[in-house]
């Protein structure tokens, strides 16, 4: 079958290294994103699968079968590029024709002139059409075959570049950031389509994007890269809601998750922004760790005291459905977000001391290092409560 | 081109009757004709009146000198193209220039081809192709009649070591063309280099990448699939800017051959040159000063469209 | 174009030698050049080849060609028309531009007009009128008839426009909050900002005035006026082919300082040279 497997691989331009020892397997059919800010090495490890780029070291393989030094003609793969890079010159059916006219011509058929004129050329030029003309109606593009990609939409041109990836019926599907070069909303309607190529197909999917949106709607598992390293792999609600590490916090989220350095007062207890927390972490008193709320795992508390944050109110976005109030809260340097629903905090203004109290088990804690220190009960899917909202709050 | 000055314009739509609009306005256009001025003044001096008067002289039959002259309309047109010389020498230039344009655009694709193929020496490789270009080319037209010399020069001397037949190139009516033609190839061979460097530039590397991935990965593919056709355009800008250089020639008939042996080097500019200066025949030279005008303005036009076009791939 | 498509060794070997081939055949006619520069006359006379000369004659042949005509005039009326024309270029051209781009009055597109006209029409075609201009003003066979047919450039004022357009509005219009004068930002903004063209324009006029033969040929007679082409050519004229050790050094020192400034700024050349084709 065609999973997908990196062993150790690492790649270094010059003095820059861009992959430090990645190590990954996707499972045969799996549609996994790797997910990070530009320049974290995404689309390199992308390249270095598609044999577009060759790792310093380590070794990949499609379908179990190592592809170390085998042409991209050869991986049984296709790819979807950022800027499509449809030939500008030949005609929508004459791109989508062009990978299998390379497969199933001779080099002397696939001459110019002259290789119209050698027996076989023309029988397997008609079936090569037959079946670029069925890609494209069933990627609602059959009527576009004569246009040239200049006279096309950016969605025509998306939908034309996927065809001519799924023309001759790859494995392993690569897209690397192919929704970017769209406008929002034409962004939102192709991912839709990307998630249904994904199951009419049922071939692995490896999707790159720096979009966490685009990540947790379309994928199986998420891998997140941060300089060249990747940190976190795992279903995008677990990402979300049980990330391994703090950077990996930081990304996912908007807005960005608070941190708020705080101290062990005794187990199970901690002591932040002028209140104490209760969170179930193994660390013994006087452990110095830091805690990440994130801004839905707030709601407003009738009091201050234990259980519950104090600050003071700098200002609130209204956002409609909801709030977002940014308060300054004591021995905390940035300003604390929180995100409440419009209907259940009605009146909040600026300058006002509002509680907080925090939703069972969602105060994450972190060393100050930023490893994580996993709470003493195991997260679960089932356990984290609100993730049902996560698809929304990502957004 | 009437954009840039969109905001003082607005102002002053917004208010027509104020006078503080109208007043910047004033001081502005009194700006540009102070800046503007001497420029026009010398266009229309040392450009346009010229050009008027090379239509009106082409159809007198002044002499240089003379004092009187008559209008003759288009007698001096007949008698050009009726003329020997004029048609041998228009010949010539047409001979010339269709061994010059094939020649350098081919030679200077390859080269760029070869150029860009590889990560060493590029700037090395660039500059020696390019060194022609920018030489002077009437020191170097002494330097390759040295080595077309017939009894010393390098070509024959190679020659006839290699047992091959020799000529007297510049002398002999069946070469002294090709062989003109052929410095001209050398001379231009690195500007169409480096045009062609630059439309290869220009080429997304991604159309590469998916080529490589669609299976063109093998040279005579991507130069199939890709390069080439993305340099099209390049290519029709290159043809077309290397023939109007090609036109113009003048150098090398000048200093090696004045048009010899008999008419066989003689082309357009050569012919204008020699007819309105040594000759002094001034009405027939503007005549084929305009002929060259009318050759050169419309292969200038044709550029222009391809340039406009150029963009038609995106 | 091929960043991901390092050369396997053969191709690699194969692209060295054509190019070393092409590019050997390219500098045939330098070396062949430089290499008679160095010989005395017997052995330029003597039908077989080599490289380097048994008996050096480098120091008499170049001393004969600086001597015995006067090569170091044919080189300073060579700077001195390429820089004036190249001074007044672009004292000319680039108020001309400024106006075009950012200033609004009438006749601004007539002017743009006249502009394109001029980029069409070949130098030459211009002769015969500059001929006869020059005559009646009484200045052929001077100076002046050397340089003032260049003065404007319309190839100038179009690059000078399109690169002043593409400076925003605002800084201009901060220059005259700031109390410049028209005049003040052509020179102390527009021309600072626009280098990369002025350098560009620069090589491109430099080179064409320098090598230039046709024009001066026409223009001047006297000895004392030629530019380097037109020296050479009476050289040799004079030489009538007799003498090669000499006219080779004589060329090898026109050639000689174009290329050392080509190869001091190679960059700038292949882009100046490459704007010019436009024109």
């Amino acid at each position: 079958m065609s999973g997908v497997s990196f062993q150790n691989v690492q790649k270094s331009f010059g003095p820059v290294s861009v992959l430090r020892d990645v190590s990954l397997d996707i499972a045969d059919g799996e549609f996994l994103t790797l997910l990070g800010p530009s320049g974290c090495g995404k689309s390199t490890l992308l390249r270095i699968l598609a044999g577009l780029e060759a790792q310093d070291s380590g070794s990949v393989s499609i379908g179990g079968r190592g592809v170390d030094g085998v042409r991209p003609k050869r991986r049984d793969i296709a790819m979807v590029f950022q800027s499509y890079a449809l030939y500008p010159h030949m005609t929508v059916a004459q791109n989508m024709a062009l990978p299998l006219r390379m497969r199933r011509l001779s080099p002397w058929q696939r001459l110019p002139v002259f290789g119209r004129l050698l027996p076989g050329t023309k029988r397997a030029g008609g079936e090569i059409a037959a079946e670029v003309e069925r890609t494209a109606k069933a990627l609602g593009i059959g009527h576009l075959l004569e246009r040239k990609p200049g006279q096309l939409s950016g969605g025509q041109r998306q939908r034309v570049a996927v065809g001519r990836a799924m023309v001759r019926h790859p494995a392993v599907f690569l897209m690397d950031e192919p929704l970017s070069n769209l406008d929002a909303k034409l962004r939102v309607q192709m991912r839709t389509e990307i998630k249904e190529l994904h199951k009419r197909l049922g071939v692995t999917f490896i999707y790159v994007t720096h979009d966490q949106a685009e990540a947790m709607t379309l994928s199986d598992r998420v891998a997140v890269m941060l300089d060249g390293e990747l940190l976190q792999v795992a279903p995008p609600q677990e990402i979300y809601a049980d990330p391994s590490e703090r950077r990996v916090a930081e990304f996912i989220g908007s807005p960005k998750i608070n941190m708020l350095d705080g101290v062990v007062r005794e187990r199970g207890l901690i002591d932040v922004a002028g209140s104490t927390l209760a969170v179930d972490i193994d660390r013994d008193q006087g452990a110095e760790v830091t805690l990440g709320i994130r801004p839905e795992a707030f709601h407003v508390a009738d009091r201050s005291g234990p259980g519950a944050l104090t600050g003071a109110v700098r200002f609130v976005e209204h956002m409609g459905s909801d709030l977002f109030v940014h308060l300054d809260m004591p021995g905390v340097a940035e300003p604390v977000i929180a995100r409440l629903l419009a209907e259940r905090a009605p009146q909040i203004s600026a300058g006002q001391t509002l509680h907080l109290g925090v939703r069972p088990n969602r105060a994450l804690a972190f060393t100050r290092e930023g490893a994580r220190i996993r709470p003493r009960v195991q997260w679960t899917p089932a356990a984290g409560a609100t993730v049902t909202h996560l698809r929304e709050y990502v957004q | 081109m009437s954009a840039t000055a969109a905001p003082l314009r607005n102002v002053e739509r917004a208010r027509p009757a104020a006078s503080p609009a109208r007043t910047l306005k004033l001081a502005e256009a009194l700006a540009g004709y102070m800046l503007a001025g001497p420029a026009f003044l010398l266009l229309i001096v040392l450009f346009i009146l010229p050009v008027f008067a090379v239509f009106v002289i082409a159809a007198t039959d002044w002499q240089f000198g003379a004092r009187s002259l008559d209008f003759v309309g288009l007698a001096n047109f007949r008698e050009i193209f009726g003329d020997e010389g004029f048609r041998i020498s228009l010949m010539n230039t047409i001979v010339y220039v269709l061994i010059v344009v094939p020649g350098t655009v081919i030679l200077g694709l390859a080269i760029a081809l070869l150029i860009e193929s590889g990560r060493s020496w590029r700037a090395f490789y660039r500059a020696v192709h390019f060194l022609p270009y920018m030489a002077t080319l009437a020191a170097m037209a002494i330097a390759w009649e040295a080595l077309l010399h017939p009894t010393i020069g390098l070509l024959n001397q190679t020659l006839a070591a290699l047992g091959l037949p020799t000529a007297n190139w510049l002398r002999d009516e069946n070469t002294v063309l090709p062989v003109l033609a052929a410095i001209g190839i050398w001379q231009n061979l690195g500007f169409a280099m480096v045009l062609f460097l630059a439309g290869l530039k220009s080429i997304p590397q991604d159309l590469y990448d998916a080529a490589d991935i669609d299976g063109a990965d093998l040279w005579l593919d991507r130069l199939v699939n890709v390069t080439l056709p993305m340099l099209g355009p390049v290519t029709m800008f290159v043809v077309i800017v290397v023939a109007l250089k090609a036109f113009e020639s003048f150098d090398t008939v000048q200093i090696l051959t004045q048009g010899g042996p008999g008419h066989a080097s003689e082309v357009l500019l050569y012919t204008l040159y020699r007819e309105s200066f040594e000759y002094l025949r001034t009405g027939y030279g503007a005549s084929v000063t305009v002929v060259f005008l009318v050759i050169v303005v419309a292969l200038t036009l044709i550029q222009a469209r391809i340039m406009d076009r150029r963009v038609h791939y995106q | 174009m091929s960043a991901g498509h390092r050369l396997a060794p053969p191709a690699a070997i194969a692209r060295h030698t054509l190019l070393l081939l092409t590019g050997a055949l390219v500098m045939v006619p330098f070396v062949w050049m430089v290499s008679l520069s160095l010989k005395p006359p017997g052995e330029i006379f003597r039908t077989s080849f080599s490289l380097l000369p048994e008996e050096w004659h480098a120091i008499e042949n170049y001393t004969k060609a600086l001597t015995e005509v006067p090569l170091p005039r044919y080189m300073l009326n060579g700077v001195i028309i390429s820089a004036a024309i190249l001074v007044l270029q672009i004292l000319v051209c680039a108020p001309a531009a400024y106006a075009l781009a950012k200033l609004d009055f009438r006749g601004r597109d007539a002017l743009f007009g006249l502009v394109l006209i001029g980029l069409l029409i070949p130098h030459q075609v211009l002769a015969l009128p500059l001929f006869i201009l020059g005559y009646n003003l009484d200045i052929l066979n001077t100076y002046a008839a050397l340089i003032f047919p260049f003065v404007v450039s319309p190839f100038g004022i179009f690059l000078f426009r399109q690169f002043f357009k593409s400076i925003p509005d605002d800084v201009v219009h901060a220059a005259r909050l700031d109390g410049l004068s028209e005049l003040a930002i052509v020179w102390k903004i527009m021309v600072p900002m626009a280098m990369p063209a002025v350098i560009a324009f620069s090589i491109f006029s430099v080179v064409s005035h320098w090598n230039d033969l046709f024009w001066p040929l026409i223009a001047v007679r006297s000895e004392s006026l030629m530019p380097p082409p037109l020296g050479i050519m009476a050289f040799k004229n004079e030489e009538a082919g007799n003498d090669y050790g000499p006219l080779m050094a004589a060329s090898t020192l026109v050639v000689l300082p174009l290329i050392v400034v080509f190869l001091a700024a190679q960059k700038w050349f292949v882009e100046g040279l490459g704007k010019g084709s436009v024109k």
